[in-house]
């Protein structure tokens, strides 16, 4: 079995986030950069199928050098090998799609894992348009994954619970957190990743779909009021609030 | 032609496709273009309904092949509708289906997306949407570069409209069958409660709530003013046994409900930003220097576990929740 995990390089969830000075970009400034922490998710999976029935695991990135980072820390934690698609990985996800599809189709992976999101962008769509470009079956949000004789079965999480997902392989997993509980990187796993080499390849020229033409910070919320008094007093006020003022109720 | 997903549950259209529908009619009336709404299932039984938000035409594509949904499957549906149609802007509700087939059928028509949208326009004849990014700490306007644009728009904050459009019914041909997958089974929750995605009003739990035992007062709450329990990462990653499906932020789920009851929640970055587009935000903490404050509409500094049943009690006093 070969799976190839993609993975996103993204600002991690504690940063402010500032507009650069072209109006459209995040300012890269004091930025920390980390896995996607869903992407994160769909690494384990693919670790954890490789280490139940055997499997060749390929991580891959989009992005500059900087990409390497999260491609070693895959490289540490049981990734066979990594591949860097040097490209726009930040941009529109069709053109990033197209970018991961040119270099994955005849190389026969049976699974493509990668987050259901990328932290940030948060635009879901990679998944979906990676599985429709290589005309391949696809699960999105998936919290449980079981795997057949060129089959798949996946618990995809919905607004209602859950659903139950079958298909054929090739596909395309998009991982949920709950999947699995990601492991860290062993000592003997990082010092075996820095033998290993990130193979760099040119990304595919692609067409972007969406362009992002203007960032913006979200309007400040009004001033709000501290209510007084008791506990009892408190409530009475705020639910009385809601109600006439808010006119929630 | 502007087309419209819709999703139908107990024979009728469910409320975030509604409101997308209502913003599509919005839409077309700026251009001049009819607004079609587009069905697919075993049975479209129902779908007339779009008429009352302003659908021209009513598209259903309905076959015992599309009894269980099938990823690839509504992918032909809505892409095949928009080659046979013209359309130009496809929209459906950032719901759980409208997020896995809207992405897949753009891609299969070469189409720019834009997910989970907060408001759109038409731009020289094009669409352009307005999107939170980060979780909701900043805000992209989109553009598209393709001549079918495709968006799906975020539940809760484009309003339902009623207004009467022809709704004249077509039948499309369905997929014959053979799918790549298929939904098998569908395992419900117990407590059958919307989700907080599209929830109205949400009471939310953190650190400050000590334990998971202590939720049910957040319950007795949501339950008297006809809300849902969230949680915070804080709280779900605290192993109190909360699913991950109730965490509220970031990483869990970004929330725009009318009003937002922050309870032991201090108002981390990461939390901050899956709620902070809430209309109305409360904020009951003991600590008067919590970061929340600086959101909230309301703010009560006190002991959660005085404040919050005396809500409970207030609401019911008022009758909330009871008409």
């Amino acid at each position: 079995m070969k799976i190839l995990v993609a993975l996103k390089q993204v600002p991690d969830t504690e940063t402010k986030i500032k507009v650069a000075a072209d109006g459209r970009s995040l300012d890269p400034a004091d930025v920390k950069w980390i896995t996607s922490p869903y992407d994160e998710y769909a690494l384990e999976e693919a670790i954890r199928i490789k280490e139940g029935r055997g499997a060749e695991v390929v991580a891959l990135s989009v992005g500059g050098d900087s990409a390497k980072d999260v491609l070693k820390n895959a490289l540490a934690l049981g990734a066979d090998t990594a591949v860097l698609l040097k490209g726009d990985g930040q941009g529109d996800a069709f053109a990033v799609a197209q970018m991961i599809a040119a270099y994955a189709k005849d190389k026969g992976f049976d699974l493509i894992l990668c987050g259901n999101k990328g932290l940030g962008g948060d635009n879901a769509a990679l998944g979906p348009m990676l599985a429709e470009l290589l005309g391949v079956a696809q699960a999105n949000v998936i919290v449980k994954l079981e795997l057949g004789d060129g089959t798949f079965k996946a618990e995809r999480e919905i607004e209602s619970g859950s659903e139950i997902v079958e298909g054929a392989l090739p596909a395309v997993i998009t991982a949920q957190k709950g999947l699995n509980e990601p492991r860290y990187a062993s000592l003997k796993g990082i010092m075996a990743a820095k033998k290993k080499t990130i193979e760099e390849l040119d990304a595919a020229p692609a067409v972007a779909g969406s362009l992002i033409s203007a960032l913006a910070l979200p309007p400040e919320r009004p001033a709000g009021r501290k209510l007084e008094g008791d506990s009892a007093t408190q409530a009475m006020a705020l639910i009385q609030a809601l109600k006439d003022e808010a006119k929630v109720f | 032609m502007i087309l419209v997903f819709c999703e139908l549950k107990d024979g009728q259209i469910r409320k975030p496709s509604a409101e997308a529908l209502s913003e599509g009619r919005r839409l077309a009336d700026v251009v001049g273009k009819p607004l079609g709404a587009l069905f697919a299932g075993a049975s479209c039984a129902g779908s007339a309904e779009a008429a009352k938000y302003g659908a021209d035409v009513i598209l259903t594509a309905e076959s015992p092949t599309l009894t269980s949904y099938s990823s690839d499957a509504y992918a032909t549906v809505l892409a095949d509708a928009v080659k046979a149609k013209g359309v130009t802007v496809l929209l459906a509700a950032a719901t759980a289906i409208g997020k896995d087939v809207a992405p897949r059928a753009a891609a299969r028509l070469g189409a720019g997306y834009a997910s989970d949208v907060t408001a759109l326009s038409m731009v020289d004849g094009k669409l352009q949407a307005i999107r939170p990014v980060y979780a909701g700490k900043a805000f992209a306007t989109t553009s598209f570069a393709s001549s079918v644009q495709v968006a799906t728009t975020r539940p809760n904050v484009f309003p339902a409209v009623e207004k009467a459009g022809a709704g004249a019914t077509e039948a499309l041909t369905a997929p014959a069958g053979d799918f790549k997958s298929v939904v098998k089974e569908i395992l419900a929750k117990a407590s059958g409660k919307v989700d907080l995605s599209e929830a109205n009003v949400i009471v939310s739990g953190g650190r400050g709530m000590k334990d998971g035992a202590n939720f049910k007062i957040l319950e007795d709450l949501a339950d008297a003013i006809g809300g849902v329990v969230g949680a915070s990462r804080a709280a779900v990653d605290a192993g109190w046994g909360l699913p991950h499906s109730m965490q509220v932020g970031q990483t869990g789920k970004v929330v725009s409900p009318t009003l937002y009851i922050a309870c032991g929640i201090s108002g981390a970055i990461q939390h901050i930003a899956g709620m902070s587009g809430s209309k109305f935000i409360v904020a009951i903490n003991k600590d008067p220097e919590a970061p929340i404050f600086k959101l909230a509409n309301y703010g009560i500094v006190g002991d959660l576990f005085e404040v919050v049943p005396e809500l409970t009690k207030a609401a019911k006093a008022l009758g909330i929740g009871s008409n």
